[in-house]
C-alpha cells in the first residue's frame, strides 16, 4: 500500500514537471538584448510618451500605465466597488452599479474601446465591457471618471464588446452566450436549437456628450459571439464579429463546440439595418435595462430603468448580416488600417485567415453562397478570401497593426507575437513571450494610424517571472520595440487584474486636458456646503444630515451632538480646496462602509448608522498637510429615548462639560 | 586599474542615457498654475505677481464688496477671520493697514511663486506652518476680495 502511495506522488510530481515545462516557449529564454534599459527609463519626474488603458479583467476595473515605463499610475473602478475612494460606496455613485437585478457590486472588464475621430484616436472617451452581468461603461478621459453604464438586454453575457466605429457613432455589444429571449424564457436547456437566440446592440454614441443609448439590436441565430472589429476607410458601415459554437453546444463546449472544421465570421452591414429602420420594419419589444448616469455638476449618479428596445430580424430583413466560413473557433476578428482586410484567427487553426472586404462585396452581389445557416446566407470561403498565412504559429488569438502595412498576432499556445506583412501574408519574425499571451496592443493599432514603435503582449500565466506570492501570482505584461525589423523584448510590467485588451493613446491627446479640480462655484450637490458659513447639521425624522466642509486642516462641524440610536446618519463632505492634488478623505469608526475621497470641490456622502451609544470619532484618511493628524472630530450617539439637543461646532470650547 | 574601472562606469552610464521619449516637450513637465508670474517687481512691498499697480477708490465700490464677501465665504473663511484672531492663517482685521492692496492680490493670485520667494510671505508661512492653498481665483476676484477687506477694516 505504501509503496502504491509512493508511485502515484511520483508519477503526479512528474506529470507537474512536464506541465510546467511545457509552459514554456520554445526557441531563446532570455531575449532581452544590451540597450533595453534605456528605451524604457523615464527619468524622475519626466513623462510617458503613452498611456496605456489596461482592462482589468476580473477586478471590474481599468488601470492606466504609462508607456514606455510600465508604471502603474491609476487604478479606475467602473464595474467594481472601491472602497479606496468610496466609488460604489458612497450615496452618489451607488447608483453607477445598479442593474435590473438590483445592485450588482462586481463584473469582469475586458475590452477598451477608445472613441475616435475619422478612424484616428480623439481622447474623448474610453469604453469597457461588463462580461458578466452584460453592461458597457463610459469613462471620460478628461477626469478618468466613469461617467455611464448602460445595461443590455436580451443577452447572456457581453463579450463581444465595446469596439468602435471610426467616429464613435456607435460600440457594439455582442452575446457571448445565447439564451432564450423576449416572453417565454422558461424552456429546457436541450431545446437550444428551436430557443435560443443571440443578439448584437448597437449603441448610439452622443458626439457630443457621449451620452449612449441602444440604437438598435440585431436578433441572430444561437451561436456564441466573441470579438469584433469596426470597418473603416472603403469597409465602413461593415462590422465584422467572430463566433464559434456553430454546432449550438450547450453542454461540454470543449468537445461539442469544437467538431465543425469552420465556423464563423459574421459580416454586420449596419448601414442597411439603419434603412430599415428609418423604413419603420424595426420592432420594439419589451425589455427592462438600467441606464446610470453621473452628473458632473451635481457629482451625483442616477438610475432609470428603460421598457423597451428596438430589434430587428435579419432572417427576414435581408442585407443585414453573412456569414463567412472561418476555419477553426475563431477568436480575434481584426480590420486592418486600410479597411481592406479582416484577419480572423481560428484559436485551433493552423493557418491565419485573411479575408478581402473588396471580395466579401463582390462575393454578396455575385450571390456566390455555399448555403444558408439558420436562414442567413453563407459565402464561399475562398471567394471571401484574400489568402491564408501559412504556418504561423499555435493558437492564434488577436491581430494589430502598425503603420507600415505589417501585422502582429499572438499566440496563446505556442507563446509568442508573429510579425507578419498583411498584403504578401508573409511571415517576417517572431518573439517569444512569457507566457501564453492573450491580447497585444501596438499604440493606435487598432484605428487608421496606427502609432506603431511598440506592441505590448498582455500575458496569461506568469509563473516564474517574478518573485512568488504564493499560489496566486501577478499578471504582467510585457513590452516590445517594434521600431526596427526585429522586434526586441525591453521590459516585463506587473499588471493588476487580469488583462485583456489595452489600448494606447499618445500622451499629448489627454493630458493637456486632464481636470485638476471641480470649481466649487459649479457645485450644484443639494447637500453642497459652499464655505463654512453653509456647514450644519439638519434632522429629517431618524435621518440626520450633517453638511461638512474639509479644506487643510479642519473640518466644520467637528463635533457633532444629539444623534440617536436608530439614527441614519449621512455625512455630505464638500472639499473647500481648489488647488490641485488635495483631496481629502472620511472615515468613520465602525461604519459598515468603506471611505470616501472628496476631490477639491467635489460633494460625496457616507452614510453611516450607529450601532452603538457613546462618542464615535471620525477623521480625514489622504494626508493633506502638516496637521493632517489633526483634521478629526467626534459624534456622539445617545439612547434613542435622550433629549440630547441636536447641535454642532468647530472650535468651539465650553468650560465645563454638562449633561 | 582603478580608474579604468570609473572610465567604464562612466562609458556605461552614457550608453545608458535615457532617451527622451517624443512628445514630452508638447505639454509642461511640471505642473505650472496660468498665474504663476516669475518677474520681481522693483518695490518688494508690493509682492511678486502680475499685479504691479492697484487703484483703489473712495467710497468704496459696493458690488465688488458684496462679491468680495461670497467668494469670502466659500473660499477663504475656512482660515481666515474677520477678527485679528490666528487660526490656520492669520485674521484679517487690518490687512489693509499693513500691506499693499499689490501684495494682497498677488499673494492670492500667485501664492506658490510668493511662498517660494517673498520674504514676507514666507515668514508667514513660517508663522502659520501651512501653506495657503492655490484656491483658483482670479485677479477680478481678488480685487473683490480686496474690497471686502477695506470694509472690513472700516473704510467707507
Amino acid at each position: 500500500m505504501k509503496t502504491l502511495i509512493k508511485s502515484v506522488v511520483l508519477l503526479l510530481i512528474v506529470a507537474t514537471a512536464i506541465t510546467f515545462n511545457s509552459c514554456k516557449p520554445k526557441g531563446p529564454q532570455e531575449a532581452v538584448v544590451g540597450n533595453a534599459a534605456s528605451k524604457v527609463y523615464v527619468a524622475p519626474g519626466k513623462y510617458d510618451e503613452f498611456y496605456n488603458i489596461v482592462s482589468g479583467g476580473f477586478n471590474g476595473q481599468m488601470s492606466v500605465y504609462g508607456i514606455p515605463s510600465g508604471r502603474l499610475f491609476r487604478i479606475l473602478p467602473v464595474f467594481s466597488q472601491f472602497p479606496e475612494n468610496g466609488y460604489g460606496y458612497s450615496e452618489e455613485t451607488k447608483p453607477m452599479l445598479n442593474t435590473s437585478h438590483g445592485y450588482v457590486p462586481w463584473d469582469d472588464l475586458h475590452h477598451i474601446a477608445l472613441s475616435l475621430t475619422k478612424g484616428e484616436h480623439d481622447g474623448r472617451w474610453a469604453f469597457g465591457n461588463a462580461n458578466n452581468t452584460p453592461r458597457v461603461a463610459r469613462i471620460n478621459l478628461k477626469t478618468f471618471k466613469t461617467e455611464e453604464i448602460l445595461e443590455l438586454p436580451n443577452s447572456g453575457g457581453n463579450h463581444s464588446s465595446p469596439f468602435i466605429t471610426e467616429n464613435s457613432e456607435y460600440i457594439v455589444a455582442g452575446t457571448r452566450f445565447s439564451v432564450p429571449i423576449g416572453e417565454n424564457r422558461d424552456v429546457p436547456i436541450s431545446t437550444y436549437k428551436e430557443n435560443f437566440k443571440g443578439t448584437i446592440s448597437f449603441i448610439k454614441i452622443d458626439p457630443i456628450t457621449g451620452r449612449m443609448n441602444i440604437g438598435f439590436q440585431l436578433k441572430t441565430p444561437g451561436v456564441n459571439f466573441d470579438l469584433s472589429r469596426a470597418g473603416k476607410g472603403p469597409s465602413h458601415g461593415w462590422f465584422f464579429f467572430s463566433c464559434y459554437n456553430t454546432e449550438q453546444a450547450y453542454t461540454l463546449l470543449e468537445v461539442n463546440a469544437t467538431q465543425k472544421d469552420k465556423d464563423f465570421i459574421m459580416a454586420v452591414n449596419w448601414k442597411k439595418a439603419e434603412e430599415y429602420i428609418a423604413q419603420g420594419k424595426g420592432e420594439k419589444v419589451k425589455a427592462r435595462y438600467v441606464h446610470n448616469i453621473l452628473d458632473e455638476k451635481t457629482h451625483m449618479a442616477s438610475s432609470e430603468m428603460m421598457t423597451e428596445v428596438l430589434q430587428l430580424d435579419p432572417a427576414i430583413l435581408k442585407d443585414i448580416i453573412y456569414f463567412i466560413p472561418c476555419p477553426k473557433s475563431p477568436h480575434g476578428c481584426d480590420t486592418d488600417p486600410t479597411g481592406q482586410y479582416i484577419v480572423a484567427s481560428g484559436k485551433l487553426a493552423a493557418i491565419i485567415p485573411v479575408f478581402s472586404f473588396a471580395k466579401i462585396q463582390a462575393a454578396i452581389a455575385a450571390k456566390d453562397f455555399e448555403g444558408e445557416f439558420a436562414g442567413i446566407p453563407v459565402i464561399k470561403y475562398e471567394s471571401a478570401l484574400h489568402g491564408e498565412v501559412k504556418k504561423p504559429g499555435l493558437g492564434p488569438l488577436h491581430t494589430e497593426f502598425d503603420e507600415k502595412g505589417n501585422a502582429y498576432t499572438s499566440f496563446f499556445v505556442s507563446s509568442e507575437i508573429v510579425k507578419w506583412n498583411v498584403e504578401s501574408l508573409q511571415v517576417l519574425d517572431r518573439v517569444p513571450t512569457y507566457y501564453s499571451i492573450g491580447h497585444l496592443s501596438v499604440p493606435g493599432g487598432p484605428t487608421s494610424k496606427p502609432h506603431g514603435k511598440y506592441v505590448i503582449a498582455y500575458n496569461k500565466i506568469t509563473k516564474d517571472r517574478y518573485l512568488p506570492t504564493g499560489p496566486e501570482l501577478t499578471q504582467s505584461a510585457q513590452l516590445y520595440d517594434i521600431s526596427g525589423d526585429k522586434m526586441q523584448l525591453l521590459l516585463d510590467f506587473p499588471t493588476t487584474g487580469e488583462p485583456h485588451y489595452a489600448e494606447s493613446i499618445p500622451a499629448s491627446l489627454i493630458a493637456p486636458n486632464s481636470v485638476k479640480i471641480f470649481k466649487i462655484e459649479d457645485n450644484t450637490h443639494p447637500y453642497v456646503a459652499k464655505g463654512e458659513k453653509e456647514a450644519k447639521v439638519i434632522r429629517k425624522g431618524n435621518e440626520v444630515h450633517v453638511y461638512m466642509t474639509a479644506i487643510r486642516s479642519h473640518l466644520v462641524p467637528d463635533n457633532i451632538e444629539g444623534i440617536k440610536m436608530g439614527d441614519v446618519v449621512y455625512f455630505h463632505v464638500t472639499n473647500l480646496e481648489q488647488d490641485w492634488d488635495v483631496p481629502h478623505g472620511f472615515a468613520v469608526k465602525g461604519a459598515a462602509n468603506a471611505e470616501i475621497l472628496v476631490m477639491p470641490g467635489e460633494t460625496q456622502t457616507l452614510k453611516w448608522t450607529p450601532d452603538e451609544i457613546g462618542v464615535v470619532p471620525f477623521y480625514c484618511t489622504d494626508f493633506c498637510s502638516a496637521l493632517h493628524q489633526e483634521m478629526q472630530g467626534y459624534a456622539r450617539v445617545s439612547p434613542a429615548a435622550s433629549n440630547v439637543p441636536l447641535k454642532f461646532s468647530t472650535g468651539v470650547v465650553e468650560e465645563t462639560g454638562s449633561k | 586599474m582603478k580608474y579604468l574601472y570609473i572610465i567604464s562606469f562612466v562609458l556605461l552610464a552614457f550608453s545608458c542615457a535615457p532617451e527622451k521619449p517624443k512628445g514630452s516637450e508638447e505639454f509642461p513637465d511640471q505642473p505650472t498654475s496660468k498665474s504663476a508670474v516669475e518677474d520681481v517687481i522693483s518695490d518688494p512691498t508690493k509682492g511678486i505677481g502680475a499685479i504691479k499697480n492697484v487703484t483703489l477708490k473712495t467710497p468704496l465700490e459696493l458690488d465688488r464688496v458684496g462679491r468680495g464677501l461670497s467668494i469670502y465665504d466659500m473660499k477663504c473663511g475656512a482660515c481666515h477671520k474677520l477678527t485679528d484672531q490666528r487660526v490656520v492663517g492669520p485674521g484679517w482685521k487690518d490687512i489693509t493697514k499693513r500691506r499693499q492692496p499689490e501684495w494682497i492680490m498677488n499673494m492670492i493670485t500667485n501664492v506658490d511663486v510668493m511662498l517660494e520667494k517673498d520674504p514676507e510671505a514666507q515668514k508667514m508661512l513660517e508663522l502659520c506652518l501651512m501653506r495657503m492653498p492655490n484656491q483658483n481665483m482670479s485677479i477680478g476676484d481678488a480685487r473683490d476680495v480686496l474690497e471686502y477687506m477695506r470694509q472690513n477694516d472700516g473704510e467707507k
